[in-house]
């Protein structure tokens, strides 16, 4: 095992007492003044997360000629500079290598956001696709703050300019931030309004002091992100998707582009044409328990699947979860039954996502 | 009113052959937020260090074990709407259930606060 790495604010973490733990090898914040705390600030006022665990890349060089635009499922030359995309990179197989997010910086640039524990992978099956054109892993250099929340928009503008309130939803703008190169971004993980920003790595610490003095900010860690992201059915990679998925059984068809090449389309078409083994189904549970990673589901007595995600949800008041299911399971309404050697739990299969409420798109 | 504790971190005080059950500071701590606790029935009777009830927190699942042999004759029905109970005063307020003690004699199977906290330390 590598050591594990730590971002440019594990020392602000330790002051602030936050519990760490290893995720997608690198020592990440959990939690600092406790998980539904922080969940409740994000979506009520302001949440900042460190996310400079997550990957960057940069691309220069001719989207077509270079071989990018087959790269992902979906296209890039087609994305307008200032905006962003999201969707998959797979093999063969049509099995998912990551979910990542493609900004166009410029005709000839873009970069591409991984997730931290693929960051390796990503970029060699990336390099070998290409032809031609310079591709950089940007990760060390790159820091990234994530501020999610109903009131993040006000707080960026006070403290980082007017401009920030004018991004509509999954563009971006390049800007000064703390007088150095910067992107800032309307995207996130937690279905609420917010935004990501991206600047060099040795500016992560004075931002995350600028934008923790607005007493609307705390920070929040991937505790909570969990739960937001589950909540608005948000996929986390490693545990509901994988290279075993594809973006078919994953119910995730929306982000693939079938009009264009790409590694792994043949296998989708077949599988489109052939049907799937096993379908995700999102359930939402009849109690105040919480279905966990890897607990079984039945349907009529039988064994149709496995929980791939469960949390308690403070805003519904009950445990949720998805996971994946023989495909006469997944259907509206169904009950199943959750189970694991010492608990049981009654649900029932609805529709994603599970909380409607978030300022996402306000 | 003498406390004692389990090495499974559950509390239990004694009045008039009444013994008053919850998990102690130092579990609800360790859980984290509490989101769900499963009581036991009215009526159960239970032996000691077997499951009385189970518990719930956004990062584990984990079962709480009676101290003491018994009938269970009350439970804490204010954590079925509010187990945050548990965090927020996990030695009082958040208390579980109530068990008619069986056997007095059994306490000398538990921990006193003193030897607890001792126990505690052994555990950093």
């Amino acid at each position: 095992m590598e050591p594990l790495k730590s971002t440019p604010l594990s020392a602000e973490h330790e002051k602030l007492k936050a519990l760490m733990a290893p995720f997608g090898g690198w020592q990440m914040p959990i939690q600092y003044e406790g998980i539904i705390a922080e969940h409740r600030w994000c979506r009520e006022k302001a949440a900042l997360f460190d996310i400079c665990h997550m990957g960057e890349f940069l691309f220069r060089g001719d989207i077509v000629a270079s071989g990018l635009e087959e790269v992902f499922t979906f296209s890039v030359a087609s994305i307008p500079v200032g905006r962003s995309r999201y969707g998959f990179l797979l093999n063969d197989a049509g099995g998912i290598i990551d979910d990542l997010i493609v900004f166009r910086l410029a005709p000839d640039e873009a970069m591409v956001v991984v997730n931290a524990a693929t960051i390796d992978k990503d970029f060699a099956a990336i390099s070998a696709r290409l032809s031609e054109g310079e591709f950089r892993n940007i990760t060390a250099e790159t820091g990234k703050l994530d501020l999610q929340g109903p009131l993040s928009r006000d707080v960026l503008a006070g403290a980082l300019g007017p401009e920030i309130a004018a991004i509509p939803y999954f563009k971006f703008i390049r800007t000064q931030v703390l007088g150095v190169d910067a992107i800032v971004s309307r995207t996130g993980y937690t279905g609420e309004l917010g935004y990501e920003i991206f600047l060099p790595a040795e500016k992560t610490v004075e931002l995350w002091h600028r934008l923790l003095e607005d007493p609307r900010v705390r920070p929040a860690g991937l505790g909570a992100r969990d739960v937001l992201r589950l909540e608005v059915g948000y996929s986390l990679y490693g545990s509901d998707i994988d290279e075993t998925t594809t973006p078919i059984e994953a119910g995730l068809e929306a982000f693939v582009n079938f009009d264009k090449g790409f590694v792994g389309k043949e296998a989708l078409l077949k599988q489109r044409a052939g049907g799937v083994m096993r379908t995700k189904v999102a359930f939402q549970v009849g109690s105040r328990r919480s279905p966990r990673h890897d607990y079984e589901i039945l349907f009529e007595g039988e064994r149709v699947g496995t929980v791939t995600s469960g949390v308690f949800s403070p805003k519904l008041g009950c445990g949720i979860g998805i996971g994946f299911v023989k495909p006469e399971a997944a259907v509206l309404g169904a009950p199943l039954t959750i189970r694991q050697e010492k608990v049981s739990m009654e649900a029932t299969v609805v529709e994603l996502p599970f909380y409607r409420g978030g300022s996402l798109r306000s | 009113m003498e406390t004692y504790f389990t090495k499974e971190h559950e509390w239990v005080k004694i009045k008039e052959g009444v013994a008053a059950v919850g998990i102690s500071e130092y579990a609800a701590h360790q859980l984290g937020d509490v989101t769900f606790v499963e009581l036991p029935q009215v009526g159960k009777s239970v032996k000691q260090f077997e499951v009385l009830a189970a518990i719930e927190s956004v990062k584990a699942a984990s079962d709480i074990y009676a101290p003491v042999s018994g009938t269970v004759t009350r439970v804490n029905e204010a954590l079925n709407d509010r187990p945050e109970i548990v965090n927020e005063a996990a030695e009082d307020a958040g208390w579980v259930a109530w068990i008619e003690m069986a056997d007095p004699a059994e306490l000398k199977n538990l921990m006193t606060r003193e030897q607890y906290d001792d126990y505690l330390k052994g555990l950093e």
